[in-house]
């Protein structure tokens, strides 16, 4: 017991699955307000969004910390984070369009918020199918540059966010500026950065 | 649409409750119809406080009505915040008294009335209407009110009275919202006079039977109901006669998605979404959305020759 405790995999398990026993605990007890459909819509959307940025952040933070275990964690959280991008959009197809093809086509063709969501949770099928390490070791290099998609899909994300608020753009910029600092510690300048900061920090030796 | 009438109460006596499916609010409710003879008299300002003097109207729907929980705590209200639920944590700030609505523009006769003298201008009576918003969800609500008509005809539009405007309060210290930039303030909304003469439009005071709480539009509003919620604009202070179309808030905002008509249409979407269906809070599955929100026999021949698409 005390060793399944100390596992760290346990405790982020069990954290990944807090939003998803949120919405139970809430469904059951009547707390999803007055549109429940609409809370479980936003709640899995917003779940998915910050599964892709935190999955973006475990690079940087190796490079804070050092630490290069941390990639360890990295399959689970994308595993999660396409959970999450799957009960989303089963909640679309079922209680947005009760699985009406014609309506969910007309959708995707036209809503370009539709389209560009949907077009980022397509693109996260191959990544979550080929996240084994059998399937990592027979790609080799290239299972590195199909992984890059997930810039992409982050990037689809916000715009999709962006482009169904109604007026007030400040969440989706929000997460955007989250998104755009992920993305520009990845630079040579921003890696530099890192380091210097782990420099500053950390005594040299440890 | 269903004139439904209580067996045990005469139907030309004050609007029963019996539909209310809060026992204690039905309870309250007898209390009020005793007390009812009072007609006119001047209800207490609070949310929640029984409005006494209810008469019933024809304006009744078989529709089941949507909880008063769900119509006080699910709101578009951006002056005290764009989420759903800010309007009901935020919009106790808002002081309804002392309150002062000025008539003003192309009219005959322009004047400051204060909220008490308002509500007496008219009876008042239970219309129960449908909302749609412009999102694609929609509520059935037992609005407490009169018809905007009333008033008009008391300030006498001149003949350069086309249009009417319709401004909300404009004060950050009471609408923490306006602190944000969302939306110009003050939040103006517009129809055109015959429009605002129909007997459908309606100003609201009351919500199942009680004063208006503060994030439905204490403590007056308007309520057009075959047209999209956002039309209906809430805690007016002036009402103005004029003779250009207004600018109104959501125009300014995003032109290309919201009209100054904005009629409840399912065959005109929004840029980005599709306004065919709509789902009724409560509901499981969507509904059809009904031209003119089902109101199409009292008001579409307001738009007869008009290209819907085009004015939208
Ligand atoms: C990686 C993929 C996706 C991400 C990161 C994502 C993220 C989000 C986010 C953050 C929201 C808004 C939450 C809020 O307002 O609080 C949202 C809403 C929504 N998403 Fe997605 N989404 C994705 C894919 C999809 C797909 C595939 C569909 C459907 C085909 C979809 C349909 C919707 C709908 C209908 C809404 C609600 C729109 C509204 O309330 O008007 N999303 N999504």
């Amino acid at each position: 017991m005390g060793a399944v405790l100390r596992n760290p995999k346990v405790w982020i398990v069990l954290l990944c699955l807090l939003p998803l026993v949120r919405l139970i605990v809430l469904g059951v007890g009547g707390g999803l307000g007055a549109n429940p459909i609409e809370f479980i819509t936003h709640s899995t959307g917003t779940w998915t969004l910050v599964g892709l940025l935190v999955i973006l952040s475990v690079t940087p933070l190796r490079q804070l910390t050092g630490r290069a275990d941390l990639v360890r964690y990295r399959r689970m959280l994308g595993l999660f984070t396409f959970f999450y991008a799957c009960l989303h959009f089963v909640t679309y197809l079922w209680l947005d369009q009760f699985f009406d093809p014609a309506a969910i086509a007309r959708d995707i063709v036209k809503r370009p918020f539709i389209t560009v969501g949907f077009t980022a949770f397509v693109l996260l099928i191959p990544l979550a199918a080929t996240s084994t390490h059998a399937m990592m070791r027979r790609l080799g290099r290239r299972w590195q540059l199909l992984h890059r998609l997930i810039y992409l899909i982050a990037v689809l994300g916000i715009i999709h966010y962006l482009w169904l608020v109604k007026k007030d753009l400040t969440d989706p910029l929000v997460y955007g500026g989250v998104l755009v600092l992920l993305l520009g510690l990845r630079l040579p300048l921003g890696v530099a950065l890192l380091r210097a900061i782990r420099g500053r920090w950390v005594p040299a030796g440890s | 649409m269903l004139i439904r009438r209580s067996k045990d109460i005469p139907p030309s006596e004050i609007t029963p409750p019996e539909i209310y499916r809060d026992r204690r609010r039905f309870m309250q409710g007898l209390s009020a119809l005793a007390a009812g003879t009072l007609l006119g008299a001047s209800p207490e300002a609070g949310a929640g406080a029984r409005l006494v003097g209810i008469r019933g109207s024809a304006y009744r729907l078989a529709d089941e009505k949507t909880p008063y929980r769900d119509i006080t705590t699910y709101n578009n209200f951006y002056e005290f915040g764009t989420g759903k639920s800010d309007p009901a944590s935020n919009a106790g700030s808002l002081k309804t008294r002392p309150w002062t609505v000025t008539i003003e523009g192309a009219v005959k006769h322009p004047k400051i009335w204060d909220i008490e003298a308002l509500l007496k201008l008219a009876p008042l009576e239970e219309r129960v209407y449908r909302m749609r918003c412009v999102e694609g969800w929609s509520m059935v609500i037992p609005w407490v009110g009169f018809s905007l008509s009333e008033l008009i005809r008391r300030a006498e539009p001149t003949g350069n009275a086309k249009y009417v405007e319709f401004v909300t309060l404009n004060d950050p210290g009471q609408m923490p919202g306006q602190r944000s930039r969302v939306l110009n303030w003050p939040y103006v909304e517009g129809l055109r006079l015959d429009e605002a003469m129909h007997p459908l439009t309606l100003l609201a005071v009351g919500l199942y039977g009680e004063v208006l709480p503060n994030q439905n539009g204490a403590p007056i509003r308007l309520v057009v109901p075959w047209k999209y919620g956002f039309k209906s604009a809430k805690s007016i202070v002036s009402i103005r006669f004029v003779e250009k179309q207004p600018r109104t808030a959501w125009m300014m905002a995003a032109p290309e998605e919201y009209g100054f008509y904005s009629n409840v249409n399912p065959q005109v979407e929004h840029p980005r979404w599709s306004q065919a269906k709509e789902r009724r809070i409560g509901e499981f599955r969507k509904r059809d959305t009904l031209m003119f929100n089902g109101y199409g026999e009292q008001v579409a021949s307001l738009y007869r020759g008009m290209d819907l698409k085009k004015f939208f």
